[in-house]
């Protein structure tokens, strides 16, 4: 058993291939003397679909993040291909360059994220970057803009666009590059039914589900569409690390994680409490 | 000043910028500056500011006000734009801070206005303080609105201006817009929960504590974009689809700025 109480059943791993992505051993990160993250171990193999859930406060974004190398380990080791992500080690050109172009991620907020004057550019900038030829930049900004269906809006400026062509050209500014690894904060958050289910045909299309997604979210809903592996947060650290059924099944696991929450309600004029992830019980059968 | 007049402004503020520097319409346009390559443009359009900050003559100042008006109309600039958002603010600002020296330079004393005498020293003195600030207020406007912003940053870091100079501009660019909308939204969200007047000590209150919290909004916003753009490669180095290359209209125009740098030097002593 885990600290949380979760069965040994539910912390195997789902798929496990060969290659190691990211090795995480006992990593503590804080953010003003507040632990964000306090003995986090976790391993991510090449090709696996990873949901981090946990509620708001749990560490899911800080560890992305720490992945991402934009915030380094206080404690404790994390790796890339077996390369410590480190500091010094980012601060390397050669080494930051190879890192950033097989490791993409998509930012919560997409006003973050999207700063250049059109679409163009901001799809054209890692690209840019990362020092590719001009033919084929120019190459893959059309291919990626006419695969999510934006290409009507390259010369539109970013700040204009809806919020689900925000997180459309979001994703699209990292899957230029074509990544080996993709992390993907929140990716669903605050968009209608239409952008959320737009967004995950996105990442379901992508390169035929071959790549390494990580995708941090509190949304249940789309749980077993994105990942085939959930690794649940609490605190900072892993609670539970099993397959999207097997964590949908554990509503004692998802009630303590803040995932969902018990309520009091009236069937057949019966009133009675437990765990539901939804807000009404219509939306649910007993 | 009511939160309706200061919502308005910073709603005002913000379409502004939307519009000056996201956009970048003037700067993609068909035009005498447009078509130069961003080196020359931003070599040349600073000495003739420098010219115009060092300049001791009234008429050199009012020639290089000239010329930038030249250059602007050569480059499809609105006058009536830049009227409105730069000659006038400019002058607002400046004859705020000219205004003292029409009383207090000593001198021949050209009339009395309550009981103050103006002097016509001070009267020069002021007249040189707004000149100076018009003219190269204007040439460093038409800098930034005949140039994309990113070609700007590229010019600069040719010009070996440090990578950490041009990190903390492109920042700044990046978050200025999403800054005056967060203030909005701000604003917005305070009138939403308020009743009737607020006395002016409240006001004032409510003002300092809203700078507090959007300055640390800045800074952690700042961070954000940073912490973004260096998750797509961003090392500090501007680069660009095209490469700047110069041609001979450029070397054209260097020759003029050099002229117009000389002829002002020399005229402005």
């Amino acid at each position: 058993m885990k600290e949380s109480g979760v069965p040994e059943s539910l912390t195997s791993e789902a798929v496990k291939p060969a290659v190691l992505e990211f090795e995480a051993d006992a990593v503590r990160y804080e953010y003003e003397r507040v632990a964000a993250l306090q003995g986090l171990t976790l391993r991510v193999r090449a090709g696996e679909r990873i949901t981090l859930l946990g509620a708001n406060g749990s560490g899911k974004s800080t560890l992305l993040r720490l992945m991402d190398g934009l915030h380094f380990a206080c404690a404790g080791a994390l790796r890339f291909r077996g390369e410590a992500l480190t500091e010094e080690a980012m601060e390397d050109d050669g080494f930051a360059m190879s890192f950033r172009r097989r490791v993409g991620m998509v930012f919560q907020n997409p006003d973050i994220q999207l700063f250049n004057p059109t679409v163009f550019d901001e799809v054209a900038f890692g690209p840019l970057q990362l020092g590719w030829p001009r033919e084929e930049i120019l190459e893959r900004v059309h291919a990626t803009l006419e695969w999510i269906g934006a290409e009507h809006l390259k010369d539109r400026a970013p700040y204009r666009l809806s919020g689900g062509e925000k997180k459309r050209v979001a994703i699209a500014s990292v899957i230029v590059l074509d990544p080996d690894v993709l992390l993907l904060d929140e990716p669903t958050a605050a968009l209608d039914p239409r952008s959320q289910s737009q967004v995950i045909e996105l990442l379901e299309s992508w390169n035929n589900g071959q790549k390494t997604i990580i995708t941090a979210t509190h949304q249940l809903e789309i749980l077993g569409e994105i990942s085939g592996r959930a690794v649940v947060l609490e605190h900072g650290a892993v609670v539970a690390d099993a397959t999207p059924a097997e964590v949908l099944a554990n509503t004692e696991l998802l009630e303590a994680a803040n995932l969902i929450h018990s309520h009091r309600h009236l069937h057949g004029g019966v009133p009675h409490k437990h765990p539901s992830p939804y807000l009404r019980h219509e939306h649910h059968k007993h | 000043m009511s939160a309706n007049v200061i919502s308005k402004t910073v709603r005002g503020f913000s379409g502004a910028l939307g519009r000056t520097l996201v956009s970048e319409n003037s700067a993609h346009a068909k035009g005498l500056l447009q078509a130069l390559d961003p080196r020359v443009k931003l070599v040349g359009l600073l000495a003739l500011v420098v010219t115009a900050a060092l300049a001791r003559k009234l008429p050199v100042m009012a020639a290089l006000f000239g010329l930038g008006v030249v250059l602007a109309l050569g480059s499809r600039l609105s006058l009536w734009s830049l009227a409105k958002r730069v000659w006038l603010v400019a002058f607002a600002f400046t004859a705020m801070i000219a205004a003292p020296a029409l009383f207090l330079t000593p001198g021949e004393t050209v009339y009395t206005l309550g009981g103050l005498a103006i002097t016509a020293q001070g009267m020069r003195s002021a007249m040189l303080l707004v000149a100076r600030v018009e003219a190269a207020v204007t040439l460093s406007t038409l800098l930034v609105l005949t140039t994309p912003w990113m070609h700007l940053l590229k010019a600069l870091r040719t010009l070996m201006v440090p990578v950490e100079v041009i990190a903390m501009l492109a920042m700044t660019h990046r978050y200025v817009v999403l800054l005056t909308e967060t203030a909005n939204a701000m604003f917005e969200s305070r009138q939403s929960r308020m009743v009737g007047r607020l006395n002016g000590h409240e006001q004032r209150r409510l003002m300092v504590n809203t700078g507090g919290v959007l300055m640390s909004k800045t800074l952690e916003m700042g961070n954000e974009v940073f912490l973004a753009m260096q998750a797509r490669g961003f090392r500090g180095e501007v680069r660009l689809l095209t490469d700047f290359r110069l041609r001979g209209w450029d070397y054209v125009a260097m020759s003029g700025f050099a002229a117009a740098v000389v002829a002002a030097t020399m005229a402005g002593r």
